[in-house]
C-alpha cells in the first residue's frame, strides 16, 4: 500500500494495468460463457413458458408447457428409466470401480498394462460402444446366437427387445464403458492413503478386510463423491448411447429425458415442451451439485 | 413474430446482394444421398445447367430427414435460407405459415399445375391459395410385397379382404416360416396401422380419425378393432423384429425367409437392386381391403422466399421439376410415381405401372388420402404422438383399450 502511494505516476500506471491484466485477459471468456452458457440457460428458461414450436416465438403460455410434459406418458417412462439408469450406473460403476481398484492395487505386475486395458473403453465415444453392444446383445448375430451355435440351445438372452428388460442393457453398456474411469479415481485415491497408518494398523492385528472397512474406505470419501458427480451428470445427459443402442425403442420402453428432450424440440416441432423438459433436467443436475459445491466450499473455511 | 421475420427476410435480401457473384445459382438442401436417388437428382442438376443455373449440392444424409430439418432450422434462424428444400406434408405448410416461403403462382398458372397435380396433393403445395413448393414424387404407402415362390408353393392367391390375408398368415405360420417381415421402429408399425385403419374402417373413418382428429372417430370401436387386427399382425411377426431396419426385413422377403412386408414403394428399389422382377420374384398389392384407395406421401422442394419476389432460378428449378421428362426419368429411378398424372407410364416396371394407375384412378374418385404415418395427415407434433401410441401397443404395453383411450389423449395434449 505505502508502496504505491509513494510510487512515481508511471510506475502506478504500470502497477494499475499489471493488476488489470488478468481481468483484461479473462474477460472475453468470461463474456462469452455468460453469453452461450447463462445466456441460453435463461433463453431456455424462457422459451419454456411460451408456445414455440418450429421456430423460437415470444408468445407467453405460463405454465402450460410445464402442465403438458407431466401428461405425456412418455416423459413418465423417460424419468422412471432415468432412475433406475441412474441408480443402477452409479451403483454399479461405484463397487465394480472400487473392486477393481483394490485388486489392482495389490502390488501386482504389468499393473500400468493392465490398468491401460481397464481405461480403454473410456477412449471411445458412446456412440461406438452403443454400436457394439447393439450387436453383441442382438439374439439373431450377437450373444444369443453364438451360444447356441456352440450347442446349448435353450440358452436365451434376448433383454435388448424385450421391453421390461431393455433398460438394463443400457447399463450394461454404460458400465462397461466407464467403470475403468472410476477404478482410475480410487486408484488414485488409494494410492494418497498414508501407508504408516495402514502398518500400525497391521501391527495392531488388523486383517485385509478390516483395514479396508475401517481406514481405507472412509478415506476414499473425496474419490467417492467425485465419481457420484460425474457419474450422475453422465447419466443425466446420456443420449448417443442410447440412440445408437436401442433407438428408443422397443416402442418408448429405453426413452431418456435427453432423448425426450431432443425429439420433442427438432423433431416434433414442439420446441416449448422440450425446453420444459430441459429445464426440468437442468434442476435435476443442479439439485446435485449444488449442495455438493456447498459443501466442497464450506469445507474449505 | 412478424417482425423477426421481417428482419430476417431483411438479412437474407442483404445476404443475396452480397452474394450476387452466384445469384443464378440454387442452393438445395435434400437427403437424398443414396446412390440412385443421387443419380435422378443429377437429371434435374443437368436440366438446370442446361440453361446456365449452378447447383449447390447441400445434402444431409439421414432417412426421414429429421437432420436435415434441424439443419434447415438453423440456417433459417440465421437468416441464410436455401434456394430449396426437400420437404415433406406438413412441415411445408408449418415453413409456409411462419411466412417464411415465396410464391409460384406465376409458374403454376402458365404451366397449369392445379390440372395435373391431384388435388390431395395440392394441400401440401399451397398455402392460402399460393403454391409454395415443387411436388417431386408420389409414394404410396399401403403396398404388400411378397415373396411370389412362397406363395405359390404354399397356394395363397393374392389375398383382397382381411380375412382372406389372415388365413395367408396362418398358412405361412404353419409352414414354418415367418409370415410378416417387418421391422420394429416407430415409424414402421405406424405404416402398417395406416394400412390397417384404412382397410378396418375404410376412408371416411380414416379420414375423420386422422385427417380431421374427430375425437369421436379416435375414441370409437372402430379404432379398437384396428389396434385388434394390429395386435393379429403382431402375431404374425418374428420375435427379433425390434429396431431392424426397414431394408433388412425386406431383405427377408427377397431371401425367402419372410412371405410379406408392409411397406412403401420405395422398398422396391431393394427388390430390383437384388435381381428379382415383378409379377415374377415378387408381387406387389395394394393391403387387402384397400384395393381402391392410397394413402401417399410426396417429396416435395419448398422454394425458400430470398427477397420478396419468387427470384428467376427458383423459377427455372420448379419449372424443371414438374417438367413430364424430369418426372418420369426421376420415378422410375426412385420407385415412386410421378406428382402429376399425366405422365406416360411408359418407362415403368409393372408395379410402378399399377401404382401409376391406381393413383390416377384413386385422384379421380376421391381415394387419394395423406398417410398419417409419414406425416401427410396431420401436424409433427400428433404424429409422433399417434407413433407412441401405436409402437407402445405393438410392443404390448397397452391393451386395445387403453391404446384408444391413449390416441385420444395424445391428440388432446399436442393440438
Amino acid at each position: 500500500m505505502s508502496y504505491s502511494e509513494t510510487a512515481n505516476p508511471r510506475g502506478s500506471v504500470l502497477d494499475r494495468l499489471r493488476d488489470a491484466l488478468p481481468k483484461l485477459v479473462l474477460s472475453p471468456t468470461v463474456a462469452i460463457v455468460a453469453i452461450f452458457v447463462y445466456g441460453f440457460i435463461a433463453f431456455t428458461l424462457y422459451l419454456s413458458f411460451t408456445n414455440s414450436r418450429i421456430l423460437p416465438t415470444f408468445d407467453w403460455v405460463g405454465w402450460k408447457n410445464y402442465e403438458n410434459l407431466f401428461k405425456i406418458r412418455a416423459w413418465d417412462t423417460a424419468v422412471s428409466n432415468l432412475v433406475i439408469f441412474g441408480l443402477l450406473y452409479i451403483a454399479i460403476c461405484c463397487i465394480l470401480g472400487l473392486l477393481l481398484a483394490i485388486l489392482l492395487d495389490q502390488k501386482i505386475r504389468a499393473e500400468g498394462f493392465i490398468r491401460t486395458i481397464y481405461l480403454y473403453p473410456m477412449a471411445l465415444s458412446f456412440i461406438v460402444t452403443g454400436v457394439a453392444w447393439k450387436w453383441f446383445l442382438d439374439p439373431g448375430i450377437g450373444l444369443e446366437a453364438v451360444v447356441q451355435g456352440w450347442g446349448w440351445e435353450s440358452f436365451r438372452f434376448n433383454w435388448i427387445k424385450d421391453r421390461n428388460m431393455a433398460i438394463y442393457t443400457i447399463v450394461i453398456a454404460a458400465v462397461w464403458q466407464t467403470s475403468g474411469f472410476v477404478m482410475a479415481m480410487f486408484l488414485a485415491g488409494l494410492r494418497g492413503i498414508d501407508s504408516e497408518m495402514l502398518k500400525a494398523a497391521q501391527i495392531d492385528g488388523a486383517s485385509t478386510f478390516a483395514l479396508y472397512r475401517r481406514i481405507v474406505i472412509p478415506q476414499l470419501r473425496p474419490a467417492f463423491m467425485s465419481a457420484f458427480v460425474v457419474l450422475a451428470h453422465m447419466a443425466i445427459k446420456s443420449y448417443d448411447l442410447v440412440i445408437a443402442l436401442t433407438g428408443g425403442g422397443p416402442g418408448t420402453a429405453t426413452e431418456l429425458p435427453a432423448t425426450f428432450m431432443y425429439s420433442y424440440t427438432f423433431t416434433r416441432n414442439q420446441m416449448g415442451i422440450g425446453a420444459a423438459s430441459a429445464v426440468m433436467m437442468l434442476m435435476t443436475i443442479a439439485a446435485i451439485i449444488v449442495p455438493y459445491l456447498w459443501s466442497e466450499l464450506r469445507e474449505k473455511k | 413474430m412478424r417482425k423477426f421475420l421481417t428482419m430476417m427476410t431483411a438479412a437474407s435480401a442483404l445476404m443475396a446482394a452480397s452474394t450476387s457473384l452466384h445469384a443464378e445459382d440454387v442452393e438445395v438442401l435434400h437427403w437424398w444421398t443414396s446412390g440412385g436417388e443421387a443419380a435422378a437428382l443429377n437429371v434435374l442438376k443437368q436440366d438446370l445447367e442446361q440453361q446456365g443455373i449452378g447447383w449447390q449440392d447441400m445434402p444431409v444424409a439421414g432417412g426421414g430427414g429429421s437432420q436435415a430439418m434441424t439443419v434447415l432450422r438453423a440456417r433459417v434462424t440465421s437468416g441464410n435460407p436455401p434456394t430449396a428444400v426437400q420437404m415433406l406434408g406438413f412441415d411445408i405448410l408449418d415453413w409456409a405459415k411462419e411466412g417464411a416461403l415465396a410464391d409460384l403462382n406465376v409458374q403454376a398458372s402458365q404451366e397449369g399445375w392445379d390440372n395435373v397435380v391431384p388435388a390431395a396433393l395440392q394441400e401440401f403445395a399451397k398455402h392460402d391459395g399460393k403454391w409454395v413448393s415443387a411436388p417431386v414424387n408420389v409414394h404410396s404407402t399401403n403396398w404388400v410385397w411378397a415373396n411370389k415362390a412362397i406363395l405359390d408353393e404354399l397356394g395363397i392367391a393374392v389375398p383382397t379382404s382381411w380375412d382372406e390375408f389372415v388365413a395367408a398368415l396362418e398358412k405361412v405360420k404353419a409352414s414354418g416360416k415367418t409370415a410378416i417381415a417387418h421391422g420394429g421402429q416407430p415409424w414402421q408399425d405406424a405404416t402398417v396401422f395406416d394400412a390397417v385403419a384404412m382397410s378396418t374402417g375404410g376412408p371416411d373413418f380414416y379420414k375423420k380419425a386422422f385427417i380431421d382428429l374427430d375425437e369421436e372417430a379416435l375414441g370409437s370401436d372402430t379404432m379398437k378393432e384396428t389396434f385388434d387386427r394390429m395386435a393379429v399382425i403382431r402375431s404374425h411377426v418374428d420375435d427379433n423384429f425390434s429396431g431392424r431396419d426397414w431394408n433388412l426385413a425386406t431383405a427377408m422377403v427377397i431371401n425367402g425367409d419372410a412371405a410379406f412386408q408392409m411397406m412403401g414403394d420405395w422398398a422396391k428399389g431393394e427388390f430390383l437392386n437384388a435381381g428379382k422382377t415383378p409379377d415374377q420374384d415378387f408381387l406387389c398389392f395394394r393391403f387387402p381391403g384397400t384395393q381402391d384407395q392410397v394413402t401417399f406421401n410426396a417429396d416435395q422442394f419448398a422454394m425458400f422466399a430470398q427477397g420478396s419476389e419468387v427470384g428467376k432460378e427458383q423459377a427455372a428449378l420448379a419449372t424443371a421439376i414438374l417438367s413430364p421428362s424430369f418426372q418420369s426419368a426421376f420415378n422410375v429411378v426412385k420407385g415412386s410415381v410421378p406428382a402429376r398424372t399425366d405422365v406416360s407410364d411408359e418407362a415403368f416396371d409393372a408395379c410402378g405401372k399399377k401404382g401409376m394407375a391406381d393413383l390416377k384412378s384413386a385422384a379421380a374418385s376421391g381415394n387419394l388420402y395423406g398417410s398419417m404415418a409419414h406425416g401427410h395427415a396431420n401436424p409433427a407434433a400428433i404424429k409422433n404422438a399417434m407413433y407412441d401410441v401405436i409402437t407402445a401397443h405393438f410392443n404390448g404395453e397397452y391393451d386395445s383399450e387403453t391404446a384408444v383411450e391413449e390416441l385420444v389423449t395424445a391428440v388432446q395434449i399436442n393440438r
